[in-house]
């Protein structure tokens, strides 16, 4: 029941990214590994491509299924402007797992302002361990760019507990079978990019 | 029992299943949309969208009346559109269950306003029930059914964003095998609330909810969960996953009801805590009420009157210690939602940008014109405002200026509660101007069907509202039709529509790019030609997410624009803008 046995994942990115799915077999593998699981996030006005944010929380007993400021213990980025913009609420002794993707934001795009230069640096002063993953590259080698999302998982992977097994049966579960096998590959290809 | 994880939103859906609920209506408002869509699984359950939530009410006291258990859903600001038949219902009672689940929410994460529905409660003496994770959305949903009936009173179940877009862990139930027989019973004495009838319901519910408040002090969904020390916490909802979290040592009295209050209870709890702390989002609902009683509490002067609450707002609001977030850096630039590469409504916007049109909005994905570079909404009130908003600006403004006021709204909307603004316009001879974005989908809330789709809920053929046809009907003469993708002829069309000395109404017609039929023709992405793009940024001034400007880019070192052609859709406008010829199809 106490706070410190709350895990917390707080996962950043641009609306129409496939955070969603992402979220959802991260919630469903943790379930199946025996937690009590919450995750949090806002349809709507919120992904018309601006910024969205998930919590995902889990651990004996969960209450809040918003994660408290300053308590994620994983900051887990799909894109690096908005990985940044949540940096603030992740523990110095967390971990960051980010995509290597800039996505111009509306501001940039019409020229009246510079995408940040060097975020991994940014992420890297503030927190040690940032994994920086070339999603986009591997889901390519998978077959399909829209496999960044479970590419970036298979990454996350690399950092939780529960077994290899147990994140397939999620996937079997949540993700639809004709781009299941595409999946699986970009997941393990995920996975291998970063053992340590 | 099996162990599932659900979202708030699914929870509703399946407690509507497993109480043998027959009819099910809504229309589609964030954050509650997804208990309609999750319903549609259960194939016994006839549920619709209807064209608005007063409509959706009255579907559902109907089906009520016929003897059939009943769920509506909308989002907090439908119930001011549905409040007519609501507060006569309360007085009526119900046949078969009725149940109202309203989802509120705090932060106006997508809303204009974040009213608190448990106002509602009290205000149309209906009884509420409030869930703080998936499991009590299940459970007290399904429970909300056996109240409805046993007390003879419409329910309503409060649900916030944090509970609906929330997924928890959730053991299911079993669904009632027999749903009770449905037919017609007359009972005028019950229905039918001429003033003599319903003086008589008036103080048949008052007593009734006073019963309900005795009865509540016993049930297990108000309970009282032993803490440590000396402090007591009031509070119901999401606001209780908080409360635990930030007190842990506290006791707590959480309640399940919310409306009417278990007094019995909250005089015994309060009995054994030297201080009170009422923990409750939005507004102060509890508070206020226990205050009445003579308990002394602590609450709204310090737990935040507006927006969500947090566990780190929550520390804050009682001086505890809390990670204060790390300030950033620098300022990093927003992202803002957006119009999607492709959205139909860019072009119209952009015209009226151009026209300097005084722009009445509403409320749906177009509300997003308002942002730069568009800039071409200048009001945006509620669903159906922008109409007698332009018919009001029209009466008022010297005469030079009447013709700039247009009033925009989406198809899906202007059939919600559009089309009576229309009526008065015509009625009322206004010279104002109305566009109707017809997208042929209710695009913000996640692109659902209503009746000018010519689908249902389910996806099958239903008869499609012929807009146009419409609009003659009440009387406006001058309706012309324009595809929103051919900008010049869009211009021109509505800036007739400006001039003419009458009501004018122009239907821009164009699937949304996410549009879930299989309608959209497949279109190759365009580029920008680099010895062409002389850096004039006209092409920067729609806003397109797919257009990029790259500083120092070209040859000479001056910047030009880019295409992302893994976000172009191939709509053109871009081309059409362009004085220099620089844009050019990709071969596909």
């Amino acid at each position: 029941m106490s706070e410190t046995s709350v895990t917390n994942i707080l996962m950043a990115g641009v609306g129409g990214q496939g955070t969603l799915l992402a979220s959802e077999i991260l919630s469903e593998v943790l379930m199946l590994a025996g937690h009590d699981v919450k995750k949090a996030e806002v349809h709507g006005m919120a992904q018309r491509g601006g910024s969205v944010v998930s919590h995902v929380r889990f651990g004996s007993r969960v209450f809040s299924p918003t994660i408290p400021e300053g308590e994620a213990d994983i900051l887990f980025g799909f894109e690096l402007l908005e990985t940044c913009r949540y940096l603030a609420l992740v523990k110095p002794t967390g971990t960051v797992v980010v995509n290597n993707l800039r996505i111009a934001p509306p501001s940039v795009a019409l020229g009246q302002n510079s995408y940040p230069d060097d975020i991994p640096a940014k992420l890297r002063q503030h927190v040690a361990d940032v994994r920086l993953i070339d999603g986009l590259q591997l889901a390519e080698q998978a077959g399909n760019p829209r496999t960044v999302n479970t590419v970036l998982l298979g990454a996350l992977a690399n950092t939780l507990s529960p077994s290899h097994e147990q994140w397939l049966t999620a996937m079997r579960k949540l993700v639809p079978p004709r781009f299941l096998d595409v999946n699986l590959r970009a997941f393990e290809l995920g996975r291998a990019v970063d053992k340590r | 029992m099996s162990r599932t994880v659900l979202s708030g939103n699914e929870a509703f859906a399946r407690a509507a299943y497993e109480a043998g609920v027959r009819v099910a209506s809504a229309y589609p408002g964030t954050p509650s949309t997804e208990i309609l869509e999750n319903i549609v699984q259960y194939e016994r359950i006839d549920a619709s969208w209807a064209p608005n939530e007063k409509v959706s009410v009255e579907v559902g006291i109907g089906a009520s009346m016929g003897g059939a258990r009943t769920m509506v859903t909308m989002k907090h600001v439908g119930v001011n559109v549905a409040a007519d038949p609501l507060f006569t219902f309360s007085y009526t009672g119900v046949r078969g269950g009725f149940v109202l689940v309203v989802a509120d929410d705090p932060e106006m994460h997508s809303s204009q306003n974040e009213q608190d529905s448990r106002n509602y409660a009290r205000f149309a003496k209906v009884p509420m029930f409030e869930p703080a994770d998936s499991q009590e959305a299940l459970d007290l949903t399904r429970l909300a059914f056996e109240v409805s009936e046993r007390f003879d009173t419409p329910v309503m179940v409060r649900s916030t964003t944090r509970l609906s877009h929330s997924k928890t862990v959730v053991s299911l139930g079993e669904p009632l095998a027999d749903l009770p027989p449905t037919n017609l019973e007359r009972d005028p004495a019950k229905f039918v609330m001429l003033p003599g009838n319903a003086r008589v319901r008036h103080p048949v519910i008052e007593k009734t909810l006073e019963e309900m408040a005795e009865w509540a002090s016993d049930q297990p969904f108000n309970r009282i969960e032993s803490g440590s020390g000396e402090l007591g916490i009031i509070t119901a909802g999401v606001a209780y996953q908080y409360a635990r979290e930030v007190f842990p040592e506290a006791h707590i009295l959480k309640l399940g009801l919310v409306h009417p209050l278990p007094k019995r209870l909250i005089r015994e709890f309060a009995a054994r805590c030297k201080t009170v702390y009422v923990v409750e989002e939005l507004d102060p609902v509890i508070e206020e009420q226990v205050r009445a009683m003579g308990i002394e509490v602590v609450g709204k002067e310090k737990v935040p009157l507006c927006g969500e609450l947090s566990p780190g707002r929550l520390r804050r609001a009682f001086g505890l210690e809390s990670i204060e977030p790390a300030p950033a850096t620098e300022a990093l630039p927003p992202r803002p939602p957006n119009m999607c590469p492709g959205c139909p409504h860019r072009g119209v916007f952009y015209a009226l940008n151009r026209l300097k049109a005084f722009v009445t909005g509403d409320i749906g994905c177009y509300t997003l014109g308002f942002m730069p570079p568009l800039s071409a909404m200048d009001t945006c009130i509620c669903m159906g405002a922008s109409i007698g908003n332009a018919t009001g600006l029209a009466k008022v403004v010297p005469e030079q200026e009447q013709h700039k006021v247009v009033g925009v709204i989406g198809d899906s909307t202007f059939l919600h509660t559009g089309i009576n603004g229309l009526i008065d316009m015509v009625y009322n001879a206004s010279k104002a101007t109305v566009i109707i974005l017809d997208n042929s989908t209710t695009g913000m809330t996640g692109r659902q069907d209503h009746p000018g789709t010519g689908y249902t809920l389910q996806g099958g053929q239903a008869y499609q509202v012929d807009l146009e046809a419409l609009c003659r009907s009440v009387g406006v003469r001058h309706v012309v039709t324009v595809d929103p993708y051919q900008i010049d002829e869009t211009r021109t069309i509505i800036e007739q529509a400006m001039q003419a000395p009458e009501v004018a109404v122009v239907i821009t017609r164009r699937p949304c790019v996410l549009i879930k039929h299989d309608v959209l023709e497949k279109r190759p992405p365009l580029f920008i030609d680099a010895g062409k793009c002389t850096g004039c940024k006209a092409c920067l001034k729609l806003g397109c997410p797919a257009i990029e400007w790259q500083a120092d880019a070209n040859a000479t070192g001056k910047g030009i624009a880019r295409v992302d052609r893994l976000l172009c859709t191939g709509c053109g406008i871009c081309e059409q803008v362009c004085k220099f010829a620089a844009f050019g199809v990709c071969d596909e």
